[in-house]
């Protein structure tokens, strides 16, 4: 697949900002969007003299994921302060877990179900806790320099997952953090809002070269400012070249230039040059003396473990397994997250014949989701709703093309039900001698496309099917053309 | 009537049977205050308006007749000017804060306030608490009540003089190394360093957070154990706040056990830097608390010469990580950008001469230490280090706490010394912490109390150190001793 004479290698820096309520030290709201510094306290300022008190819910979350992503989670874990200087950092040094992080190695499996990349294993090198920092705008107008500090976010909860280098492409990178967004929204600790900042990502990249039979690897850089899934994949690609280019001009090896950190301009397409590190930066980590250690038992991790809900990847087996859906189709449905999952399933225990919901979902239910950027409490079609249509269906009460008017009008009246709109739109099943009667008639009146027909163009009559539509609405338009080749092939007409 | 060496306590007493007003004892302390403060530098900040407004809040819930008043209500108190107060400044004795006044009250002020004890002023300490003298101030020197020539001891050296100058009846106090005992023996004062976590740091500015405590500092040990039953209990603000209910101070203050085993620090007592008369005046001690029922024997803390270097090593390295918010970013001190100077960054410049010019040179000694001691490469052979030797300070602890139940010593090797005399040899200076350090290493309650004076007038302390959490009976026992020697508090002469 990849022509490029070098192998792409990514690690990524994922930050998950968790959804508790209060922030990671103190009681102050993380509620996004309000007015700036309206959402602080002593503690979260940095005060003279405030001290701070661990939100539980942030370890529960972690240990939650940490779960998820089959990590091991460590019994004991500590609190360490990260030193250094700036204006969004109010206390002048983050609180962080250094040498004992929450969550160690782990993976995430990932495919492509079209087949883009091979299925692949991500490991992990660990999550920790870490609080937020604050937010700086700096306008600089005419030369002033004029910078503000919106201190809401400075103590939210943050999550740093760490991965291995080991994604190759562009597009394994976008799968990946795909698939860990999705295991988040499942597992309910962050709202992955990226608009937001609620899921941040960095990547590490380099290329591995092989020159004279020998693997050369290029000067790491690490991205900053992705802020979508497809930044990253635009970053990625775009960086790999970069180096390439570099490295023909150059021959500069990793070691041969200081690391890089690079931000990607989302406008411009390019990473642009942020700072060279001659050296690792000296946070002089040690641990915070205000906060005491945070110990779980066996009993907290296999209570923890007993309530983690089915994870996408077994959902998707399951949905397979159970409702004989096609992979494919199990994968959209999943992918969407648990809710659609829940719809799904609700629809089928309330009699929906499995398939049939399953294609309803994906056409018309996540076509008007899209269409009208609702969710699905917004949309107002509750899943027994969906049931009884598509068992109407399947039962032959109403036809697939009347189906989708049945749709619209119960859509339109959350009260009405199958039967109510079938009514209202005066749908009901044309017994076989009036279908007989509809076809002859059809026949008489078409003459040439019989003709036609029996030339040999099998569309002939396909011109009929408008026209049964208009003499009896409620003829299936299937069954009209299938009798009407019928009445001709037997020579009946 | 003469307050000024009354106790606490019978000040108390006088107050709830209406023998006088609350607003008479705060006007009577500010005139003590306006009369004799100058001279020692003892008050960095006095409200008279705020104490008597406090005074008169209390006389009138008393007229009422209201049942639920505390023992301590209308009793004033001075307060270390490094906790956090929203009605005085906060300085910390240094020119960062010297504009600082705090948008909340610690939980220690608050428990006062609910107490009805009203505030007679904030009082002189060394920069963020960071000395042994009262002299690295910003608001110059301390000086001692008993020879204004000397030293009151430090950090809490406005505390500990403003008792032996008569001018508050409490006061309020932290101690990191020593820094609430050591004034108090050099001001013939008693104070209190309770086991770590006892009282809330909440709203305490911090020096170094693993080491700091609130305590009290008064002229008895019941006074001590009355302010012990206000400021002490388990706060959910902090998170090193031990979870267990309070023992009553003042109502077990009397039940000392009849017979108790004094353990004498062999390191302490036979060593070279002891001060003669100090050790004579320990040894008296003994004598007394033999008849009062102690079997004394010897112990020995082998790692008690590493008490010094440890707390020199773990002390800086919490402080230069909790002195970083004093940036000029957020409140506090800024320099102004320097004229003419193009900087290449105006964010480090700001940052450097904000903390050039905002901390004294203690300060910016304790900060260079520590961020060296953490700094990758070096942190292993002293931070690292100096946690393994105190995890092993605290092993002797536990090892001679098996045979007694309280130790006894000097609180300083020596009275107080001159203003000036150490002040340039910082190792002189960290050496007056010598017997202090320990209990703060290993979070153990320690008491010093008077226990004589030199052929020169000045006060010698004994210190009282117990197993964590047997504050009571630490408390318990210097009552005893006071209660054998009869103790009254003698007013120092104010020369």
């Amino acid at each position: 697949m990849n022509a490029a004479p070098y192998t792409l290698v990514i690690g990524l820096e994922v930050h998950v900002q968790l959804r508790t309520k209060s922030k990671l030290f103190c009681r102050c709201s993380t509620e996004f969007g309000r007015p700036p510094n309206t959402q602080v306290c002593p503690v979260c300022l940095g005060l003279p003299g405030a001290l701070p008190v661990l939100n539980k819910q942030a370890i529960d979350y972690a240990v939650r994921t940490g779960l998820a992503l089959k990590s091991e989670i460590a019994k004991f874990t500590k609190w360490d302060r990260k030193n250094y200087f700036y204006p969004d950092l109010p206390k002048g040094y983050q609180t962080s877990q250094f040498d004992l992080p929450i969550c160690s190695r782990g993976f995430l499996d990932i495919s492509d179900s079209k087949g883009a990349f091979e299925p692949k294993r991500v490991r992990f090198i660990r999550a920790h806790l870490e609080e937020d920092a604050g937010k700086s705008m700096h306008d600089e107008v005419a030369g002033k320099a004029d910078s503000r500090i919106d201190l809401n976010r400075a103590g939210t909860p943050l999550l740093e997952i760490v991965t291995e280098p080991d994604l190759r492409s562009p597009q394994e990178a976008k799968a990946f953090l795909t698939e860990l967004r999705l295991l988040l929204l499942y597992l309910d600790v962050s709202d992955c809002n990226m608009q937001e900042g609620s899921l941040r990502c960095d990547a590490n990249v380099n290329l591995h070269i092989p020159v004279d039979g020998k693997t050369v690897a290029t000067p790491i850089t690490e991205i900053k400012n992705l802020n979508s899934f497809r930044a990253v994949e635009r970053a990625l690609t775009y960086e790999a070249a970069r180096q390439w280019d570099q490295w023909s001009n150059d021959h500069i090896a990793i070691g041969g230039r200081p690391k890089q950190t690079r931000g990607w301009d989302d406008v411009q397409g390019v990473t642009t040059l942020q700072r060279e590190k001659e050296e690792a930066s000296d946070y002089r980590y040690f641990p915070c003396p205000d906060l005491v250690p945070v110990t779980l038992t066996g009993a907290d991790l296999d209570k923890a473990r007993g309530e983690l809900c089915e994870l996408p990847a077994a959902t998707r087996t399951r949905l397979v397994q159970q409702y004989e859906l096609k992979e494919y189709d199990s994968d959209v449905i999943v992918s969407q997250g648990r809710e659609l999952v829940d719809y799904f399933e609700r629809a089928v225990v309330a009699g929906g014949p499995a398939k049939r919901v399953s294609s309803w979902i994906q056409q018309d239910i996540l076509r008007l989701l899209n269409e009208r950027q609702q969710s699905l409490t917004q949309l107002g079609f509750s899943a027994e709703r969906l049931a009884d249509l598509t068992k109407a269906i399947e039962a032959g009460t109403v036809d697939t093309s009347r189906g989708k008017e049945v749709f619209a009008k119960m859509l339109d009246d959350s009260a009405l039900s199958v039967a109510a709109a079938i009514e209202a739109l005066g749908i009901k099943a044309v017994d076989d001698s009036e279908l007989m009667e509809l076809c002859h008639q059809l026949l008489a009146e078409n003459a040439k496309a019989v003709n036609e027909y029996r030339a040999g163009n099998a569309k002939a009559l396909g011109a009929l099917i408008g026209q049964a539509k208009k003499k009896n609405p409620n003829a299936d338009p299937r069954k009209v053309q299938e009798l009407c080749k019928q009445l001709i092939d037997s020579g009946a007409v | 009537m003469e307050w000024q060496f009354a106790s606490a306590a019978e000040i108390s007493r006088q107050l709830s049977s209406k023998q006088v007003s609350a607003t008479e004892i705060a006007k009577y302390f500010l005139s003590r205050i306006s009369k004799h403060n100058q001279a020692f530098n003892i008050f960095v900040h006095v409200d008279e308006e705020l104490v008597l407004k406090q005074a008169a809040e209390i006389d009138a819930r008393r007229a009422r007749g209201e049942s639920e008043l505390g023992a301590l209500a209308g009793v004033p108190v001075a307060i270390k000017d490094l906790l956090c107060t929203t009605d005085m400044p906060t300085t910390c004795g240094s020119r960062f804060c010297e504009k600082y006044i705090s948008p909340y009250d610690g939980t220690v002020i608050a428990k006062m306030r609910a107490a009805g004890m009203p505030w007679m002023g904030k009082t002189n300490l060394d920069e963020f608490a960071m000395g042994g003298s009262t002299e690295t101030s910003i608001f110059g020197a301390g000086r001692n009540p008993w020879d204004a020539q000397r030293t009151t001891g430090g950090s809490s050296g406005g505390s500990a003089a403003c008792l032996a100058a008569g001018l508050s009846p409490l006061a309020i106090g932290t101690d990191t190394g020593g820094s609430i005992r050591q004034p108090a023996a050099f001001c013939g004062v008693s104070g209190f360093k309770p086991t770590y976590g006892r009282v809330s740091r909440y709203g305490v500015v911090a020096f170094a957070s693993s080491l700091d405590q609130v305590g009290p500092m008064a002229h008895t040990v019941e006074d001590l154990a009355l302010a012990m039953d206000v400021i002490s209990g388990h706060d959910p603000l902090d998170s090193t706040s031990l979870p267990y209910a309070k023992p009553g101070y003042t109502t077990s203050l009397s039940q000392a056990p009849q017979r108790f085993r004094v353990g004498v620090v062999r390191e302490q007592i036979e060593s070279d830097g002891l001060n003669a008369e100090v050790k004579q005046a320990i040894l008296k001690t003994l004598d007394v608390l033999k008849e009062c029922g102690a079997d004394v024997r010897e112990v020995s803390l082998p790692h008690s010469k590493y008490w010094v270097p440890a707390y020199y090593v773990i002390a800086p390295c919490e402080a230069s990580s909790n002195l970083s918010r004093f940036d000029g970013a957020h409140f506090g001190f800024r320099a102004e950008p320097l004229e003419g100077k193009k900087s290449k960054s105006p964010l480090v410049e700001m940052y450097s001469s904000t903390r050039a010019q905002g901390f004294g040179a203690e300060v910016k000694r304790r900060i260079m230490l520590g961020t060296y001691a953490l700094s990758s490469g070096y942190y292993d052979a002293y931070y690292l280090k100096a946690l393994q030797v105190r995890r092993l300070i605290r092993q002797d602890f536990d090892r001679a706490f098996e045979d007694v139940d309280i130790l006894v010593g000097p609180t300083t090797p020596n009275t107080a010394f001159k203003i000036g005399e150490k002040v340039d040899d910082p190792v002189q200076m960290y050496l007056e912490d010598l017997y202090t350090v320990g209990a703060n290493l290993a979070g153990l309650p320690a008491l010093s109390v008077p226990c004589g004076r030199s052929q020169v007038g000045l006060p010698i302390g004994v210190q009282f150190q117990g197993r964590p959490l047997d504050d009571a009976l630490v408390l318990q026992i210097g009552h005893r001793y006071q209660q054998a020697i009869g103790w009254r508090p003698t007013p120092a002469p104010l020369s």
